[in-house]
């Protein structure tokens, strides 16, 4: 009886600890959509990713309006349309198109957007 | 004769009376209505002010904060710590107006307005060109001071009463003004009806006493009936007289109120109108019990002789008049050519006549309806088309005598 009680409880765990484990893949999933796209190239310019938050909220101050220039330059990146500064630019030339569909970009930019939102940080 | 003319300025008076109040009711209604608007118009003007001093101060403090946006825009997420002042409190919002960070005590905002009053705060609004944390509205809030206000009722009372006084009194000028031809026009006619009716009195009373003393044992049959149309004739111009009489001068006249013998006097009217009922072979048909009423015996009269005449001109040839009195309520029956239902209504209407068959002036009912309701008495018609109709008149309780 004793035996059947352990062997039940640890199937129980495992099944716990499967299910713990895939939702922890799918967090780690959507993270991985902006940390993987974003951050490697990022990684090596002197602007941040910060930085270039407030540009864009300094230029497009609203979350929808932000969201969709960020989705329309990422989609079609252009001189004119890019918010960093000429110097810029001329050093390290407009990025390329992104190869993210379109549900892949709404995700890496709401991911973005709730990292380094002002709202939840002023005090 | 200055009694008369007493009377004359009485009713001019009266007439006045209605159209004065009138004017001035419209006239009140109007000036209140422009000073209401000047009212108004000063109202906005002082908040205007207080708003342009405002203004230039809340500009001031919004220029600063700004400042300090674009400090923490530089600087964050290093420092978060949002900018305060205990000159005012502020709020920011983005382009979309949603909420970024807010210290305001009022939080109904409106974004399409510079400057404007919240319960009893000022918000001012600054346009953000460059959007410091996201931030394109700037809100400013700071306590209301509530003294031009104060001032500015004030003001708007005081100032509103007295003009109000004065236009008031510049209205009574001017319907004075008005008026004055009105007045000449109405005392002119008055003066006219009056002298023309006095100057009736003495040739009517002239005749009827000459008929009454003529000695008929000595005439002819033939004379006798001239004499006695002659008679029927001058009554009925007497009858007119005194209507008229009543309606010029009596009507305006203190009531001489006393007790009267109602069934006396049905009876002194009864003989007196005899003749002219005689003139269409009408036959009076009393049935009279005692009973007592406190009036003027002048309008009473008036009411009885309208009646009676009345049911004597639009009745039948060989027709009947039946009088009931009641202590409460006496009746005057004729079987004359009746009236039709819907006009019933409109006989008491001034120069309303039953048809045009009979002459008149159509006044005689209007004076009686008119004592009937200064006296608070009830009276209704009923009547048949073609077989007569019933004039019942009811007394108020507190009016009649207790028949002692």
């Amino acid at each position: 009886m004793i035996k059947r009680i352990i062997i039940i409880s640890l199937i129980l765990n495992v099944l716990l600890y499967a299910e713990t484990k895939s939702e922890n893949i799918q967090e780690n999933k959507k993270e991985n959509i902006y940390e993987h796209n974003c951050i490697p190239c990022h990684r090596y310019l002197p602007s941040s990713l910060g930085d270039m938050y407030m540009r864009y909220l300094k230029t497009f101050s609203g979350e929808i309006t932000l969201k969709a220039a960020l989705k329309a330059f990422l989609k079609e990146p252009l001189e004119q349309t890019s918010v960093m500064s000429d110097l810029f630019i001329d050093r390290f030339s407009v990025k390329d198109k992104t190869l993210l569909n379109d549900k892949q970009l709404d995700e890496a930019i709401n991911i973005y957007w709730d990292l380094y939102n002002v709202r939840n940080k002023l005090k | 004769m200055l009694a008369l003319k007493n009377k004359d300025i009485n009713l001019l008076r009266s007439s006045e009376k209605s159209s004065l109040l009138r004017f001035l009711a419209l006239y009140t209604v109007l000036a209140t209505m422009i000073l209401l608007l000047l009212g108004i118009f000063y109202y906005k003007s002082q908040e205007e002010l207080m708003f342009s001093n405002e203004r230039i101060k809340l500009s001031n403090y919004a220029n600063e904060q700004v400042k300090e946006l674009k400090l923490l825009h530089h600087y964050f997420p290093s420092r978060t710590e949002y900018p305060r002042s205990y000159n005012f409190d502020s709020a920011i919002y983005d382009i979309e107006r949603v909420k970024i960070f807010s210290t305001l005590k009022n939080s109904e905002v409106n974004f399409d307005k510079e400057i404007y009053r919240s319960g009893d705060k000022i918000h001012f609004v600054k346009y953000l060109d460059d959007y410091y944390l996201g931030a394109k509205y700037l809100f400013l809030e700071v306590d209301e001071d509530n003294d031009w206000y104060a001032k500015t009722i004030t003001n708007i009372i005081i100032l509103g009463i007295l003009t109000l006084i004065i236009m008031a009194i510049f209205g009574l000028f001017f319907v004075h003004i008005l008026l004055r031809p009105m007045k000449n026009s109405i005392m002119l006619l008055d003066n006219f009806i009056k002298d023309t009716t006095h100057e009736l009195n003495t040739p009517i009373s002239a005749i009827l006493a000459n008929v009454e003393m003529m000695d008929t044992d000595v005439m002819v049959e033939k004379n006798k009936k001239k004499l006695h149309r002659i008679n029927i004739a001058a009554k009925t111009v007497s009858h007119l007289y005194q209507d008229l009489t009543f309606l010029t001068l009596n009507h305006n006249q203190q009531s001489k109120d006393e007790w009267i013998d109602l069934k006396k006097l049905f009876e002194d009217r009864v003989e007196y109108f005899t003749i002219l009922a005689g003139s269409k072979k009408v036959t009076f048909y009393l049935d009279l019990n005692y009973s007592a009423i406190y009036m003027d015996i002048v309008k009473m009269t008036r009411v009885i002789d309208n009646l009676i005449s009345n049911a004597i001109k639009y009745n039948k040839r060989l027709g009947a008049i039946t009088i009931i009195l009641r202590k409460e309520y006496f009746i005057i029956r004729d079987s004359g050519i009746g009236i039709e239902a819907s006009k019933v209504s409109a006989i008491f209407e001034r120069y309303s006549r039953f048809n045009n068959s009979e002459g008149g002036f159509g006044i005689g009912l209007n004076i009686v309806k008119s004592i009937i309701d200064e006296y608070g008495l009830k009276i209704s018609v009923e009547s048949v088309l073609g077989e007569g109709t019933d004039i019942r008149v009811e007394f108020l309780k507190a009016s009649l005598g207790n028949g002692d």
